[in-house]
């Protein structure tokens, strides 16, 4: 654990005969000149494992600076091709990148930057059943995923290893980053023993990110990262840094370990990996729809029934940023003011409610049928699937 | 006494968007409450139907956890920031 002056030993310990040599003595010459660094620092890194999980918005700039730190084995999880609106954010992928396995498209990218380390790729999802395994080989795991259950995973494993877990989060334009599951520092149940019930943070409505926020939390995620390695610096073990973007500011909170924590705790009840999508309630990415047997029409019945004249109220609960996206001319009144606006609809007339892929809309459904709304139902597939069937110069957001 | 709690971004949509409220109280069960008197939506995302703090949800008066404090009857004092800080959990994708 971290003291004001004290440093944890960083995990990779310099073996003798490990030397640079002069190609990489030049390359890595604005490390070898700065003491906290210098050779001893070097060698260090050159002989760190370090595993990222997730090679999207935060492990671009994860892989990118410990590849160019020299790092020598880096390993990259993930089993998601990359997909356009990933550019946004991802900086490791360029557009002719666009369909390839993101392992595969990084793994290139790194390699080309610094053709002297080793990069090791997993196209496959973390899970309990590969987690330990996955683990074993390296000194320190780096948490860039996007959802609670492999959150909880990535934390259970780090704990149950013994190995450090540089985690770093992101929503919209804030960010969260500290060191969870040093040995004798907190984890991260003890700041969160429970994740979200499914359906109460706000998922669609709320999300995107701006792109250049991963940037920043996954660079100061690189930058801890390399502390331990080196160990150098006062880690963020025990301190969540908090940095909003918009305001510009960074804050810190101190995070105590849980005597109690049942992972990491004095008595631990947790101590060995568990079905987490179910500990969850499987919940995270905009999927399919969470409320369900509410009535719903396809886009193609919807279309038709327009083109012969039916009177159809459209109702579009998303957004007004979405709507100015897209839209397919329905009466906006986003969600959450839904119960406000109520008295702007007429109950007598038929309502189609929409949101973008039928989430919102069938919580909309529900909730206007609890206030006595009969001939309502729900857009199939949302204005994504509007796009999909019925007209595709609606753009897909 | 006056205090300031700021409302991270995933609960503003329930705050009127505001980034922080300022509220009279004397300790955070107080403040707390103030809040989701003024903002009832709020409500059910800081607490249970049990009424207990979400377990996904930590509030800190300035930089301590009031889990390590006395909990909502952590005393504030004028000037107190009260921040809460709810799990994210975005990185990759979207």
């Amino acid at each position: 654990m971290a003291t004001k002056t004290g440093i944890p030993a960083g995990p990779a310990m310099t073996k003798p005969g490990v030397t640079l040599s002069k190609e990489e003595v030049m390359r890595y010459s604005r490390h070898l000149i700065m003491p906290e660094v210098g050779m001893e620092g070097q060698l260090k890194i050159k002989q760190a494992k370090v595993l990222c999980i997730g090679t999207g918005g935060l492990g671009a700039p994860l892989g990118l600076y410990l590849a160019a730190a020299g790092v020598g084995r880096i390993g990259l999880v993930d089993f998601d091709v990359v997909d356009t609106t990933n550019l946004q954010r991802q900086v490791l992928f360029g557009t002719s990148d666009v369909g390839r396995p993101k392992t595969e498209a990084a793994a290139e990218r790194l390699r080309n930057l610094n053709p002297d380390i080793r990069i090791d790729t997993f196209e496959t999802q973390l899970t309990s059943a590969n987690a330990l395994e996955l683990f074993k080989d390296y000194d320190i795991i780096v948490d860039g995923t996007d959802n609670f259950p492999t959150r909880y995973l990535v934390n259970d494993a780090c704990v149950i290893t013994g190995k450090p877990n540089v985690y770093g989060s992101i929503f919209r334009f804030e960010g969260q980053i500290t060191v969870f599951g040093y040995p004798g520092g907190p984890c991260y149940r003890c700041l969160y023993p429970e994740p979200p019930p499914p359906g109460l943070v706000p998922s669609c409505a709320e999300g995107g990110v701006l792109g250049v926020l991963p940037g920043i939390v996954g660079t100061i995620q690189a930058a801890e990262t390399l502390k331990l390695i080196i160990g150098k610096g006062e880690p963020l073990i025990g301190r969540l840094l908090l940095f909003d973007a918009l305001a510009m500011k960074f804050r810190e909170l101190k995070l105590r370990k849980n005597p109690e924590c049942p992972v990491c705790g004095e008595h631990p009840t947790l101590t060995k990996l568990i079905d987490y999508a179910e500990f969850c309630g499987v919940r995270g990415e905009e999927g399919p729809t969470t409320v369900t047997n509410v009535p719903e029409i396809t886009p193609k019945e919807l279309k038709t029934r327009l083109d012969r004249g039916d009177d159809i109220y459209i109702l579009d609960v998303r957004e007004p940023h979405e709507y100015q996206i897209c839209n397919i001319n329905g009466h906006l009144i986003p969600l959450g003011e839904l119960s406000k606006r109520v008295h702007e609809l007429d109950s007598s007339r038929e309502i189609v409610a929409h949101c973008k892929s039928g989430k919102r809309s069938a919580e909309a459904v529900e909730f206007l049928r609890g206030a006595g709304f009969r001939k309502i139902s729900s857009l199939k597939g949302g204005i994504l699937g509007w796009s999909d069937e019925v007209d595709p110069t609606v753009p897909k957001y | 006494m006056a205090v300031k709690v700021i409302i991270p971004t995933p609960l503003r949509a329930y705050a009127g968007k505001q980034e922080s409220v300022e509220v009279q109280a004397a300790t955070v069960g107080e403040a707390l409450a103030a809040l989701t008197g003024k903002f009832a939506e709020l409500k059910k995302h800081l607490y249970s139907d049990d009424g207990r703090l979400r377990s996904f949800v930590n509030v800190y008066v300035n930089d301590e956890d009031i889990r390590y404090l006395q909990k909502d009857q952590t005393a504030v004092r004028e000037g107190d920031t009260i921040s809460i800080v709810p799990s994210i959990a975005g990185g990759a994708r979207d």
